[in-house]
Parts: C-alpha cells; structure tokens; sequence
C-alpha cells in the first residue's frame, strides 16, 4: 500500500513539476536525497537477503529471487508510468509528459532485461535449461520486445518532439493489449502443456522472505525514481542543447564566429 | 583544357527530351542554360555529367593540344543537382570531409571552404539544424574542397538570399578565372565575361 | 573508400538506430516461432538452427531498401558513382558497411537466441559460425537487388521477392555445415567450404552487377 501512495504523490507531483525550469531545480535537490535512499535500502536489502535463510528445496538459488521478483515488478510498474505519461502526452500535449515516457523506456527496458536474466540464471538450477518457453517467462520478453520496439520508434524520428505523439500512441497501445497477450499466452502455454516445466506456484511465503524482498523492491523503486529524474534532467538538457544548436545556425555568421573561437 | 559536346541526344523511354545539342567551352569559359521547367535543361545537365547514357553524340575533355583526358569525363567534373548530396545526420564538417576524402583530389580545407560560403559557425551543427539557404550553401562549399575542373551546376543558387547569391557569384567568377570550366542553369548574371548562352525551348 | 566505410557505419549506427530495428526484427521473429510450434523443448532445438538461419536471412533483407534508397533521396548517389573509384568497389564498401551494421550484429545475438530455443552448445557454434560466414553472401547479393530496386517507390518488398531465391544455396550449404557439425555421419567440412565459396563468389558478383545495374539505370 505504501507504494501506492508513492505513485499518487509522484502523479500530483508532476502536475506542479509541469514547469521544465522548476522540474530541473527539482532535480537537483531531490538526486542526492533519493540516491543516497537508493543505496542505503539497496544495502539493507542486500543484507536481509543474504541473511535469509535457505530454502529447503530451492537451497541457495532462492536469493536470486530477491534481485529477479522486485525486477519483475519494476518492469511492470514502469510501463505503468510510461503509459500514465502517454495520456499527458496525447491529452495535454505537454512536453515533460513525452520527457518522462522517453526517460523512462530504457529504465523499463533494463529492468525487465534484468529479470528475464536473473529467471534464466534461476532457471537453469532449478529447470536444467536456461530458457523455458514457460507462460511468465515469455510474457515478459515480449514486454521485452515491446519496450525495445518504442525505444527504436522514439530514436527513429529526426526530430524528438515529432517522436512524442507516435511514442505515446504506441504506448497505450501496448498497455492496452498487454493484458489480452498475457492472457492469451498462459492459454497458449496451457494447451501445451510440456512435461518438462514445473509451473512455479508460489507457497504462502514466509516472513524471513517476505521482508527483504519487501525492503529490495522499495531499494528498486528508489533506484528507478532516482534514475527517472536523472534521465528526465538529461533529456531536457539534450532539449536545450538543441534548441541553443538550432539557433546557433540562424545566428548571423559574424556574431557566431566569435561564439565559435571562444568555444574554442 | 576543353570541353566539347557534339550532337547530345538524350532519350527518355525511346522519347528524346534533349536532341542535337553542340557547343565547345575553353578554359575559363561559362555556358549559361536558360528555358522553361521541363524543357530538359536538368537532362541535358545529368547527360554531361555522365549520370544518364547519351541516345548519341559525345562528350569530351581534352588538353590544348587536343589529347583527350583519361577516363570518362564524369571524373573530371563536380554536378551539383537539386538534391545537396549531404546526409541529415551528420555534421557539416563530417559531410564534407567524407566528400573530400572519397573524391579525391582535395582542394580547400574543410574549414576554409565553409568560410567561403560564411558557414563557418554551423561546422560542428548536423546539417539538418541548417536553414534551406543554408543547406544549399554547405552544398556549394562541397565543389571546393576537392578540386575538378569543370562545374555542372543545376539550378545552384534556389532557396539563396542576395548577399549568399553574391557570394557565390564570386566563388564562381574566381573559378572561371583560374582557368575553370563552367556549365549551369541559371538565370542569374554570373559576371562571367566569355559566356555563352543556350536556350532551351519547350 | 574507408571514408565512405567509416561514413556508412556511423550513418547506421546513430541515426534512426538501423542496426537495433534489424536485431529487434530477428528477436521478434524467433519468439513468435515457439509460438507456431509448441513450447516443446526437444523439437525446438532440433530446428533451432533453421528458425536462426530463416530469421537471420529475414532480418538482413529487411533493411536492404535502405541501402541505396537513402543516397539515392539525398543526391549522394549521383556523386558516388562519378568518382574514379571503381564504382564496383564501392558497391562491396557499401555492401560491407551494411553488412557490419546488420549482419554482424545478428550472428554475435546469436549465441543467445540459440540458448532460448535450448540448442546445444555445439549446435550454437556451428550456427554463430556458419551465419558468420554465410550472412555476408546476402548483403553482397543484396546490393545487386537493391541496385535493381532502387528507383522504385516501394522497392522493399520487390527486393526481398528477388533476392530470396537467389540465397537459396546460402542456407543449404549453411544448414548442412550445422548438421555436419551436430551429426556423426554428415559431413561439416564440404559444406562449409562450399558456403565460404559461395560468400567469395558473390562479393565479387554482388557488386559487380549492382555497379552495372546503377550505371544503365540512372535517370
């Protein structure tokens, strides 16, 4: 629940944030603050998980699962913001809207990398394959997919802003659809059925998992939070880069030669 | 050095657009073509620049004792088309220094010739941030950092304003003066003193 | 000639990201196989080195059009081909270029795809490698189709339809290079000479034949 009105906060928050200028003073004074939140939980997490104690089947592997579930959970909850960012985009037309999208694809795409990564290391104990076509797991390269698949669409456009509204379309697209292709892929999976998987059911956990994943996931969320507003604070500055370049050429040469040798 | 076109014919599916053209250039002459859109002015144009396969006729180079160059004519010439042959992405100065290194020949340094056309300032800008006029200008800066010597020239100064057309009415006339020869389709007065003028009928 | 290499390469690599669409493509493609087919472990890997083969050949088609269609827009292309350099030799520069950006990118993602469809360690280095050298036949016979294409509108498709067939000794001598590789009784070293023949043959034939396809074809 606490991370629910963590979003809300960042939603509202947004809102008075609209501003570029008063985003990028923002910026400034919240990175240290959430980073060094970032690192303190990551470490504490990092402890509780080491000290967690094995589990009777899984034996050693189950730490893997305190890096591999709060990935698949960030790589979720960031399409989430992507797509929250989109309705800004499509609704409002507002430039930190598409800022934020575009910030956060890499972020997305990383964390979903990460647990598909961390699933196969998981995987080959547990499966004795690295990969299994199994429902979760290619449910989630398909997110993969799709988040790859608007990165290139954003990078495709010569000119960013003319990116943004494609982007955002895209992008509640694929929110839209997600549901229906995971639905469709367990479906798939259960017509088939292979002998091989052991579908992983999870057992009601026990309070020595729960906690570190638990202070892991809320590390993740400060990692991502901290990393979003520090690619949001680069892509607006590559935007001002841009616009001072833009108006570099229109420059009278006279003018801009000067500008040129002090550069130099 | 001398540029002789005898009997040009181009065609287009079996049709000539361009037929019968004759005109001989010395060193330091300029031929002016002038005519409607779509009396051929731009075939005749890509046919001596070797970019389109002559129905008949010739096009040849040779020195003043009449030996003719080695290799196609093409070689020895800069076309600038409508197109600026420069790619978005990349920087002006990478543009042209690719052009410079593939074409051989190199003549002005990069810099120096963007300090010709006054775009010195954008060198370091990709070339799509460039105004039109702009864009038009990196293009014309491209004929001088490698050196060839003859100019086929295509509409060269669309989209440029007075003082840019000035200039590159003296990039030219300097051109011609070093013993350059010069072909392009243009309106303009090139204050080039041996001129010769072709007009094209639709 | 290294001018126009370096300047391909850096053209593919940062503007309008190319090479990741290409990778992208092939990934794509490989997921939807497991759909078509099954989740079945063992038979995938039995054709794992077909579907790697078909989605590689699909995805280095696929950015074919761009490979003159682009100079072609600009005017660049025009001021390619009235240099003194043998305009063959740029044609296998710019075939070498594309295939650096394109190709090569598929064969080192190989090794993982090869470890999504639980093929074998050996049949992922016989895969790797035989793309490895086959991979640039394609762009080599590529350029001539897209010389052949290029001054069509949507020559993207018609590109693909001429030069699929044209590949088919490519993947015959690549696919049974792999079973040689996999199989006791096959033979791996024949074929896999027979594919780098068949890569040598066509960087010489590839660009020979684009170049004299943009010569006559000019407008």
């Amino acid at each position: 629940m606490t991370t629910m009105t963590a979003d809300t906060q960042k939603i509202s928050g947004v809102w008075s944030l609209a501003n570029p200028g008063r985003f990028m003073g923002f910026a400034n004074r919240a990175v240290p603050v959430m980073g060094t939140v970032a690192i303190l939980l990551l470490l504490l997490g990092l402890y509780l998980s080491f000290n967690a104690p094995e589990d009777y089947q899984q034996g050693y592997t189950v730490l893997i699962m305190f890096i591999h579930v709060p990935a698949a959970w960030l790589a979720m909850m960031t399409y989430t913001i992507m797509a929250i960012s989109a309705i800004g985009t499509i609704v409002w037309r507002h430039p930190m809207a598409d800022v934020s999208l575009r910030s956060a694809a890499p972020l997305g795409a990383v964390f979903t990398f990460l647990a598909l990564a961390t699933g196969s290391l998981w995987g080959k104990p547990m499966w004795g394959t690295w990969w299994e076509w199994d429902a979760r797991m290619t449910s989630v390269l398909i997110l993969l997919i799709i988040y790859l698949g608007l990165i290139a669409l954003s990078k495709a456009f010569e000119e960013p802003a003319e990116a943004a509204q494609p982007v955002a379309i895209m992008t509640l697209t694929g929110f839209v659809i997600i549901p229906v292709i995971k639905f469709s892929v367990d479906w798939w999976n259960t017509l088939h059925q292979p002998a091989s998987v052991s579908r992983f059911d999870r057992p009601a956990m026990s309070a020595e998992f729960l906690y570190p994943l638990l202070v892991m996931a809320a590390a993740y969320m400060a990692i991502f939070f901290t990393l979003h507003i520090m690619t949001m604070r680069n892509e607006v500055l590559a935007r001002r880069i841009r616009s001072i370049k833009r108006q570099a050429a229109r420059r009278n040469s006279s003018k801009a030669t000067l500008l040129h040798e002090d550069e130099a | 050095m001398k540029l002789t076109v005898d009997n040009m014919t181009l065609e287009r599916g079996g049709e000539p657009i361009v037929s019968g053209i004759g005109f001989e250039l010395a060193a330091g002459e300029a031929l002016v073509i002038t005519g409607e859109n779509g009396s051929g002015k731009s075939t005749a144009l890509r046919g001596m620049a070797g970019l389109l396969p002559l129905a008949s006729g010739s096009v040849k180079l040779a020195d003043e004792t009449g030996k003719p160059f080695e290799g196609p004519v093409r070689e020895y010439c800069h076309y600038l088309g409508h197109q600026n042959a420069m790619k978005s992405g990349l920087t002006v100065h990478d543009n042209l220094d690719f052009w410079r290194r593939f074409n051989g020949h190199p003549h002005l340094a990069v810099e120096e010739a963007l300090e010709e056309v006054d775009l010195l300032h954008t060198a370091d800008l990709p070339f799509h941030y460039l105004s039109a006029g702009q864009k038009r200008r990196v293009a014309i800066a491209r004929l001088l950092v490698s050196d060839r010597p003859v100019w086929i020239l295509d509409e060269p100064t669309s989209g440029l304003d007075a003082p840019s057309v000035a200039t590159f009415t003296g990039l030219v006339k300097a051109f011609a003066e070093s013993g350059g020869i010069l072909v392009a389709a243009t309106h303009l007065d090139l204050g080039i003193n041996a001129t010769r003028r072709l007009e094209f009928a639709a | 000639m290294l001018a126009l290499l370096s300047r391909d390469i850096r053209l593919s690599l940062h503007s309008n990201g190319g090479s990741l669409t290409g990778l992208l493509f092939f990934l794509a493609v490989i997921s939807v196989f497991p759909f078509a087919i099954g989740p079945d472990n063992a038979l995938l890997s039995t054709l794992a080195p077909a579907i790697l083969w078909i989605g590689a050949l699909l995805a280095s088609l696929l950015d074919l059009d761009r490979l003159f269609a682009q100079d072609r827009e600009d005017g660049s292309l025009d001021i390619l081909v009235m240099q003194t350099h043998p305009l063959a030799l740029t044609m296998f520069v710019k075939a070498l270029a594309h295939w650096l950006v394109t190709g090569l990118p598929l064969v080192l993602a190989t090794p993982v795809f090869g470890i999504m469809l639980n093929l074998s360690f050996q049949g992922i280095l016989a895969t790797a490698g035989t793309l490895l050298v086959g991979t640039p036949a394609i762009a080599f016979i590529g350029t001539a189709g897209a010389a052949v294409a290029v001054r069509l509108p949507r020559g993207g498709m018609l590109i693909s339809v001429l030069v699929l067939p044209l590949v088919i000794p490519v993947l015959i001598f690549g696919i049974s290079a792999i079973r040689g590789a996999l199989e006791e009784t096959a033979p791996f070293t024949a074929p896999l000479l027979f594919l780098c023949a068949v890569t040598l043959f066509t960087s010489v034939l590839g660009p020979l034949a684009a170049a004299i396809m943009l010569r006559h074809s000019a407008d």
